[in-house]
């Protein structure tokens, strides 16, 4: 190796072959992520088992193109047979891919252990393909894999909009005049190649992960196939590359291991931070709306006080809010201080009262409320005692232009169901909506 | 009674003790539509196991044991989270759980349990031929060998399972939605099913490696669907079948014929009688496709 090849970086065969690896694998990854078809790659690599040990067996040879085209074999054998068992057996999909995994692994495991009780032959090469050894990677290995995975590459790129169509939309595809069945027998023929590139490399068990990991992250950072299947390949290279570099230089760490493991990572975080899709945003999203709920209903509570007390920013002591809310999350403290920041609402003695602003904002919740509870009871004919708790939940939901329509198409009413005055909007607003109200009806 | 007599039985009833206590569940897991959820728990017990392992130091301890069956848990509880999140669909889910833990596991095993003797070739082939020589005594009495103890108390609780809670998985099966409106919880009858799932693993691995554990947990079981629709039947069929290909499976990996794993035998075995019955079944089976597409 060149004196300038630094030590903790695998040798650049490794780091070619890997790099092949991850880049097929993940591309044919997208199309088994949106086919719901996961774990098909899974039986695939273990089909594979057999056929490597019958090419040994037959040619006495340990060379790579051999032992690959013997995998090749058993594998598409195994998935001719769970084609079979789909179509002329009552298996579902989940028996048929777990009975052709264990039964082809299970003859595998024959063919390889009567192969090492020969009394001269040494099967070594071949356990490699249980957990991978992507260290022994040479570069006749580098090449062939360059050369399978290009096939692998070209063939999805001159099929990408027929198996798109294909993984989106069967049925559309089907009505197209798209030969489905020859397709789905491509694209499985091409999962059986790339498998075959990755059982060197991660070996039996681990291969579905490089299939399956990086497309599903990728999935978490777009809604479009053609970036989902650029990040995929970015993050299959890459977190075989991050993996190799991790054995490389720590000690005990296979390589397999450490390239699921990486790719494990980048799949946690994709689901967590992914923008959009990722649940933290999700969590704070909901975290957000839950806040404005509980804002807008103690808001509702302030009004109904000031219309008892007939000032509408009546102070209101804490134990008298307290009883009206429950124990409910978020905790009324931290709903008050939002509403204090947020200028709506004043500590006054031991509670708090309402500015004018944020009595202008509760009028604008109860009447959401109100409105609501009017239409539920005189367009839906709910009976007066179901009608409160719909809107209560309406009421967070419902856009200023909605309520604004909803007032007009009541023909502008002064009382809810129950007699309670519907509150108008404060004075600026008020000639505006009115007016939008008026032409609304009249249209 | 000669040595190598003695040595055949202890295999055989081995393995038909694997058998039996895996193709009791697999009717279950095949009902389900979870017969891979079974795969993923027996690879993903790897890191329970090593865990166990690093912390007594000892191959035969029970820490090891519970760690492997909480790690089974684990992995249908990541599942479903994943699954909840819905950021990815079921097979995905499963298909990112089970390979990240077994990479764990691996990890471990290579890092902290190196020189012991516990490799992961033991979990995916197991070593049901050194089963014989495993003897377990206590306070010096002599009990024979210790994994047909193991496996026989999973045999009678898997079938003390079945037997008494056959209601209520019977329905929680085939309509979880009647049997949570009646009562039964399916949520609880799930992850009961997966204990012992995960219990069966866990007792199965080291004779008969992970992978084995799936083609007894699905082929028998797979086998007998194709024979009949009554469940009690289905138990009974795939039992029976689970204990001729472990039967038959031994006598295909004998020396004199292929002198090969006797786990991968059974497999084989398991496979030939799932090949057999797809034949020739009754009403499902191919030739009686044919003759009734022909007539």
């Amino acid at each position: 190796m060149s004196a300038f090849w630094p030590v903790w970086l695998p040798d650049p065969s490794i780091l070619l072959a890997l790099a092949v690896v991850g880049a097929t694998s993940a591309s044919l990854g997208c199309f088994a992520v949106l086919r719901r078809q996961s774990l098909l790659g899974d039986t695939l690599a273990h089909a594979a088992l057999p056929g490597i040990g019958l090419a040994f067996w037959l040619t006495e040879a340990k060379s790579p193109l051999v032992l690959l085209l013997g995998a090749m074999a058993t594998g598409l054998l195994g998935a001719a047979l769970l084609f079979a068992l789909k179509h002329a057996s009552r298996l579902k999909e989940d028996a048929a891919l777990g009975l052709v995994l264990s039964t082809f692994f299970g003859v595998g495991i024959v063919i390889l252990t009567r192969l090492q009780n020969e009394p001269e032959a040494s099967q070594s090469g071949l356990d490699h393909f249980i957990y991978g050894q992507a260290a022994y990677l040479t570069w006749d290995h580098a090449r062939l894999m360059l050369g399978l995975g290009m096939v692998v590459l070209v063939c999805l790129a001159l099929t990408y909009k027929e198996c798109k169509l294909l993984s989106f939309d069967p049925a559309f595809a089907a009505s197209l005049g798209l030969p489905r069945r020859r397709l789905e027998a491509l694209l499985a023929g091409l999962t059986v190649v790339g498998v075959m590139l990755s059982l060197r490399a991660v070996g039996v068990v681990l291969t579905v992960a490089l299939l399956i990991g990086p497309a599903a992250a990728a999935r978490q950072w777009t809604q479009r196939l053609s970036t989902m299947m650029g990040l995929a390949i970015a993050f299959g290279i890459s977190s075989s590359w991050l993996g190799a570099i991790w054995s490389q230089t720590a000690d005990a760490t296979p390589t397999g291991p450490a390239i699921v493991l990486v790719a494990s990572v980048l799949l946690v975080v994709s689901i967590l931070v992914a923008p959009g899709r990722g649940l933290w945003w999700h969590y704070l999203r909901l975290r957000q709306h839950r806040r404005d709920v509980a804002a807008e209903n103690v808001l509702a509570d302030f009004y109904r006080h000031g219309e008892r007390q007939g000032d509408r920013t009546a102070p209101m002591p804490a134990a008298e809010l307290a009883d009206q809310r429950g124990l409910r999350f978020p905790p009324l403290e931290r709903t008050m201080r939002d509403l204090c920041r947020r200028g709506l609402a004043e500590s006054a003695g031991d509670g708090w009262r309402l500015t004018e602003a944020g009595a202008d904002e509760a009028a604008r919740v109860m009447r959401s409320h109100r409105l609501w509870e009017l239409y539920l009871a005189r367009r839906l004919d709910l009976p007066l005692d179901h009608v409160h708790r719909d809107a209560e939940e309406m009421e967070h939901a419902l856009p200023s232009e909605i309520v604004a329509e909803l007032d007009a198409h009541l023909g502008h009413p002064r009382v809810d169901p129950h007699g309670h005055p519907i509150p108008r909007l404060a004075a600026e607003p008020r000639p505006t909506e009115a007016k939008e109200g008026s032409t609304g009806h009249g249209s | 009674m000669a040595p190598d007599v003695y040595y055949s039985l202890v295999v055989v009833a081995c393995g038909i003790l694997v058998s039996a206590s895996c193709s009791l569940l697999g009717p279950f897991l095949v009902l389900r539509r979870m017969s891979l959820v079974g795969d993923a728990i027996s690879h993903a017990i790897l890191p329970g196991i090593a865990l166990g392992f690093i912390l007594t130091h000892s191959r035969q301890s029970l820490a090891m044991t519970l760690g492997a069956a909480a790690a089974g848990l684990v992995t249908v509880w990541l599942i479903e989270l994943l699954l909840k999140s819905r950021r990815v669909s079921e097979d995905t889910s499963v298909a990112l759980v089970f390979p990240m833990l077994f990479a764990l596991g691996v990890l471990l095993m290579e890092r902290f349990a190196r020189y012991v003797d516990l490799d992961p070739e033991c979990v995916i082939y197991g070593d049901i031929e050194f089963a014989p020589f495993d003897q377990w005594s206590l306070g010096g009495l002599a009990l024979g060998p210790r994994p047909l103890w193991i496996l026989a108390g999973v045999t009678l609780f898997n079938l003390l399972l079945v037997v008494l809670l056959y209601k209520e998985l019977k329905l929680t099966t085939f309509d979880p939605a009647l049997g949570d409106a009646l009562g039964f919880h399916s949520g609880w009858m799930h992850y009961i099913l997966m204990t012992a799932v995960a219990l069966t693993c866990v007792a199965a691995f080291e004779s008969v490696g992970a992978i084995l554990v799936v083609a007894f947990l699905i082929v028998p079981a797979a086998t007998a669907y194709l024979i009949t629709d009554r469940l009690s039947r289905l138990l009974a069929w795939s039992v029976g079948f689970g204990v001729l290909a472990a039967v038959g499976g031994y006598g295909l990996a004998r020396e004199e014929l292929l002198d090969c794993s006797v786990a991968g035998g059974m497999a084989t075995m398991a496979g030939l009688i799932f090949a057999g019955v797809w034949m020739a079944a009754p009403r499902q089976g191919l030739l009686a496709q044919l003759r009734r597409r022909l007539s």
